[in-house]
């Protein structure tokens, strides 16, 4: 089977790389690029960990072929913080406790961020059914929606 | 909302405060190197050939097609694994049979269960690895199968295995079994205690097996070397467990294996047991390759866990003024392909709440066509305690008692004991109950369509082996190094309880888990032990780094040891022309007067706590649809001391919503076949965000007394209570008798149009 040799934007970088006709967007960050903060918990789009930016929409990367990348925009867990300085979600998750095991984190922060970019000023309903696609096993989802509130005050106090 | 309620009144520099974790930055950037993230150079892709049948005779396997693929570097079957001899009685409460294991691990005679494992492959590519396990060629002969632990008790059923007879009854039997034992507790006088009763109620319940629902599937390396030294890296509970039964299963020296914990992304106890591990040492050896093995969500749901399904009876009877005078259960726990159910939990959790004078408990461990089971998060109680817990309510609501106050009326008191005959210490279980009785939500108004359930839970947290090493650096920080994989938050508490007993700024502080060759043995991060156990050791082996800091002030300022005391990060004397010395500047000098100073600990921590959960939720019923909404959730529990309440809130709150889950919405659904049809998440329905209001919790504090700071233990019981209350809650709603989980809508529907009413 040959390769396809795509260029990609992927947190600002661009990017090339050659995958097979099946592989998986996850599956090219994970096993080509060893970008593996995005995670792998079902590899059937039902838990949302492997969740990614793309063209400014969440997608499950596990349902997305590495193929159809060619001059799209990823953005990653891995290009969410600015240098050293955390984005406020990711600040908002350790001050609230949001994550206990981790697994699922990287995927909710990259779902809440779309959230916010829509909605700056979410419900806690909205909140809870934009983070529905995402599975936590560990939490029972309390903290977590709590610092996407959280997050999203500060965010709309420092932008406005 | 989320209350503590301190009963001591404590007064810690970190102990109960709220804190960012030391692990948290890699957590949310996505550095955290989980069991499927690590990279070895030459590494191999391993895969798992899995049974199609629920029940079948292996009679042939050919493998030659598949390692004559290009690009096939090695394949394993039972015949590359040791057998070993089956256990003997006497069984204690934990059964590690490696007859067992070698034959969940790899089939051999049978496969008992659809997704058992039956070959292993490692190849250069996942894709050659997949096409290898088609060419893998297996010749079974099928056999009749049974999913039911009830069914499977019968003795008509198919049995699994044919060496088996049911253990402690008598007259011993002819016929094997499926029940590998029956085992019983008992005090009292139980006829005499019914003959006294005012009202006796009688009911049974059925609850369906669970997954843990981790969001990490299994994921490890294997690397063989070939002077025999293995290492492995994999995502576990207990990386010193995996050692042992590694070493044991495959006949390798202990100390050639070297075990790393990855980060783990959940476990709950699915991840206490051996599954692929062997496989991938043994496609290591074979290959001189690393092997990395990672299982997909299928492999997880058809091959690991889950916990027991149970069918149950209960019989308690009361006195008019609620006394309870007798109380009988009776529980069939299926095990799963191999025996090992935790039996022993389930008899000690049915009443062990309350002094009852009259009690009896049966427990049967069934073997079925399933996965074999394994812990999850309190084995055996939650099952036990929906029985029990619901009949109790019913009793309350029959002699027309508010339920809080037939508990309080019931409730066992500090030195009580257990119905297993565990000695119960300083207890918090009246706390926690007048905690629920004046607890807002107990008095507030119901809507229409909603009812409110109420049950308690009890859980005997675990002690056990744990080993630390604190080493002191020469810039006045400290490592502290434990051999427990941090699941929940343990590295906060660890840090916490380190930083408190040295009097410094958590900064100073760095914990670390350490790998089985760095350090003595740990047992599970399982048991709700870490916290009380590890944290003992983390705290004796600090305070040896604090008394060696006394004698270094003593040897500087030549004065006696008995004169130098630690207060607040400093030795301090009380003589006349010594000023305090820090941390910092003794750690400074440390290696210059005498050497390195570092403090170590091993443990077999004794005296954890019982611990009990309150809890009180309000579910609505759509009685169209048989829907149920959670719509308040509120959970009461004694942590003896939170040391980082912010993760014991995180402990109470996600068990809960496990229970909810298991109380609504999840099971198993299997054909005819007994081939598992819901192996995804998509419809195997764990709680999703939606579907929950916010949780909240009152931690109550009574003080352990055999901890320093207190510790009880926290993760188990939040679930215990959750699948009783649940279901009492929509009983309520819905005025209808539920005894079957999961209280799914058409079941819920099906209730209202025909079920069994209420009595008043």
């Amino acid at each position: 089977m040959s390769k396809y040799l795509i260029s990609a934007n992927i947190n600002g970088d661009e990017v090339d790389f050659a995958c097979y006709a099946d592989q998986t967007l996850m599956e090219v960050l994970r096993e080509n690029l060893h970008m593996t903060g995005t995670k792998n918990g079902c590899g059937s789009g039902d838990c949302g960990a492997c969740t990614v930016i793309m063209n400014g929409r969440p997608v499950n990367s596990c349902l997305v072929l590495g193929a159809e990348l060619q001059g799209a925009d990823i953005e990653t867990i891995e290009g969410m913080s600015k240098g050293n300085e955390l984005h406020p979600l990711q600040q908002k998750f350790l001050d609230h406790a949001a994550l206990q095991c981790g697994i699922c984190t990287p995927g909710f922060l990259n779902m809440a961020k779309s959230l916010l970019e829509k909605n700056p000023d979410p419900t806690e309903t909205e909140v809870r059914f934009a983070l529905a696609g995402n599975l936590c096993r560990c939490t029972g989802y309390d903290k977590i929606v709590r610092a996407v509130l959280d997050a999203a005050e500060e965010m709309r106090t420092t932008t406005s | 909302m989320n209350e503590i309620k301190d009963v001591s009144k404590s007064n810690y520099k970190w102990v109960g405060k709220r804190t960012r974790r030391p692990d948290g930055p890699d957590k949310v950037t996505g550095r955290a190197q989980y069991g499927d993230d690590l990279v070895l150079p030459g590494m191999l892709c391993g895969k798992i050939l899995r049974s199609p049948h629920a029940h079948a005779k292996i009679l042939s396997i050919d493998t030659s097609k598949a390692e004559a693929l290009k690009g096939v570097k090695a394949i394993v079957t039972h015949k590359d694994i040791p057998d070993h001899a089956l256990l003997e009685p006497p069984f204690g409460p934990v059964i590690a049979d490696f007859y067992d294991i070698t034959r969940n691990v790899l089939a051999r005679e049978k496969v008992l269960y659809d997704g058992h494992a039956v070959a292993g492959v490692a190849a250069t590519s996942d894709r050659i690895a997949s096409a290898a396990l088609k060419l893998i060629e297996v010749e079974y002969e099928v056999l009749s199968h049974v999913l039911d632990p009830f069914e499977a008790a019968q003795p008509d059923a198919p049995v699994l295995h044919e060496h088996q007879f049911t253990n402690g009854v008598t007259p011993a039997p002819e016929k094997p079994s499926n029940v590998f034992r029956v085992v019983s507790t008992e005090r009292g006088d139980l006829e005499a205690g019914f003959a006294n009763a005012d009202i006796i109620v009688e009911r049974e319940f059925s609850s369906e097996p669970v997954h843990q629902g981790y969001i990490e599937p299994q994921a490890l390396i294997a690397s063989a070397s070939e002077d025999g030294a293995v290492e492995l890296w994999t995502t576990t509970q207990g990386h010193f467990v995996i050692r042992g039964l590694c070493s044991r299963l495959l006949n390798i020296d202990m100390s050639k294996i070297r075990v790393t914990a990855s980060e783990i992304g959940g476990g709950f106890g699915g991840k206490n047991n051996l599954y692929a591990e062997p496989l991938a040492i043994c496609l290591s050896q074979k290959s001189g390759k690393p092997v990395r093995m990672v299982m997909s969500r299928s492999d997880v749901f058809r091959g690991t866990g889950p916990a027991s399904g149970t069918y149950s009876r209960i019989r308690m009877g009361a006195k008019n003024d609620g006394t309870i005078v007798a109380a009988e259960a009776e529980i069939y726990n299926q095990a799963g392909a191999f025996k090992g159910s935790p039996v022993g939990r389930s008899l000690d959790s049915f009443f062990s709440s309350y002094a009852i004078e009259n009690a009896k408990a049966t427990a049967y461990d069934v073997c079925v066509n399933r996965p074999k089971v394994a812990a999850y998060r309190a084995p055996g109680a939650p099952m036990a305690t929906l029985g029990a817990e619901l009949t109790i309510n019913e009793i309350a609501e029959k002699l027309n008692i508010d339920p809080i106050d037939l508990r309080l009326k019931n409730a066992v008191q500090d030195g009580g004991e257990s119905l297993c005959g565990v000695k119960y210490g300083r207890i918090g279980l009246n706390e926690v109950l007048e905690t629920v009785k004046s607890h807002p939500h107990y008095l507030a108004p119901l809507k229409a369509n909603q009812g409110r359930g109420f049950a308690l839970g009890y859980w005997m947290h675990g002690g056990g082996l744990s080993s630390v090493n604190a080493n002191l650096l020469d810039d006045g920080t400290v490592s502290v190094a434990t051999g427990n994989p941090d699941i929940g938050g343990s590295r906060s508490s660890m840090r916490v309880m380190a930083a408190e007993e040295l009097g410094v700024e958590l900064e100073n502080v760095k914990p670390i888990v350490a790998d089985t060759g760095s350090m003595g043995y740990s047992h599970l991060t399982a048991g709700s032990r870490t916290t009380f156990a590890t944290g003992l050791a983390v705290i004796n082996s600090v305070r040896e780094i604090i008394e060696k800091l006394r004698a270094l002030a003593a040897k500087k300022w030549e004065i006696s040891v008995e004169d130098v005391t630690w207060e607040a990060g400093q030795a301090v004397t009380h003589r006349d022309g010594f000023e305090s010395l820090t941390l910092k500047q003794l750690a400074g000098m440390a290696t210059k007067m005498g050497g390195p100073i570092a403090g170590h600990s091993e443990i077999n921590a004794c005296g954890a706590g019982a611990a009990f959960s309150a809890q009180i939720v309000d579910v609505e019923v759509d009685p169209e649809t048989g829907l149920s909404s959670v719509k308040r959730y509120t959970i009461i529990q004694d942590a003896g001391r939170a040391i980082s309440p912010d993760y014991v809130e995180g402990q109470m709150q996600g068990g809960a919503v496990q229970g909810i889950g298991w109380a609504l919405n999840e099971e198993y659904f299997y054909d005819d076949e007994g081939h598992l049809l819901n192996s995804g998440f998509l419809d195997y329905r764990m709680p999703v965000a939606s579907d929950l209001p916010m949780i909240d919790t009152v931690i109550v504090e009574v003080p352990n007394p055999n901890h320093p700071y207190g510790v009880r233990g926290v993760g188990e019981p939040p679930l215990i209570p959750a699948p009783a209350a649940v279901a009492n809650a929509v009983e309520n709603a819905i005025g209808r008798k539920l005894g079957s989980l999961p209280l799914s809508p058409p079941k819920v529907l099906k209730a209202i149009e025909t079920g069994m009413p209420r009595e008043s």
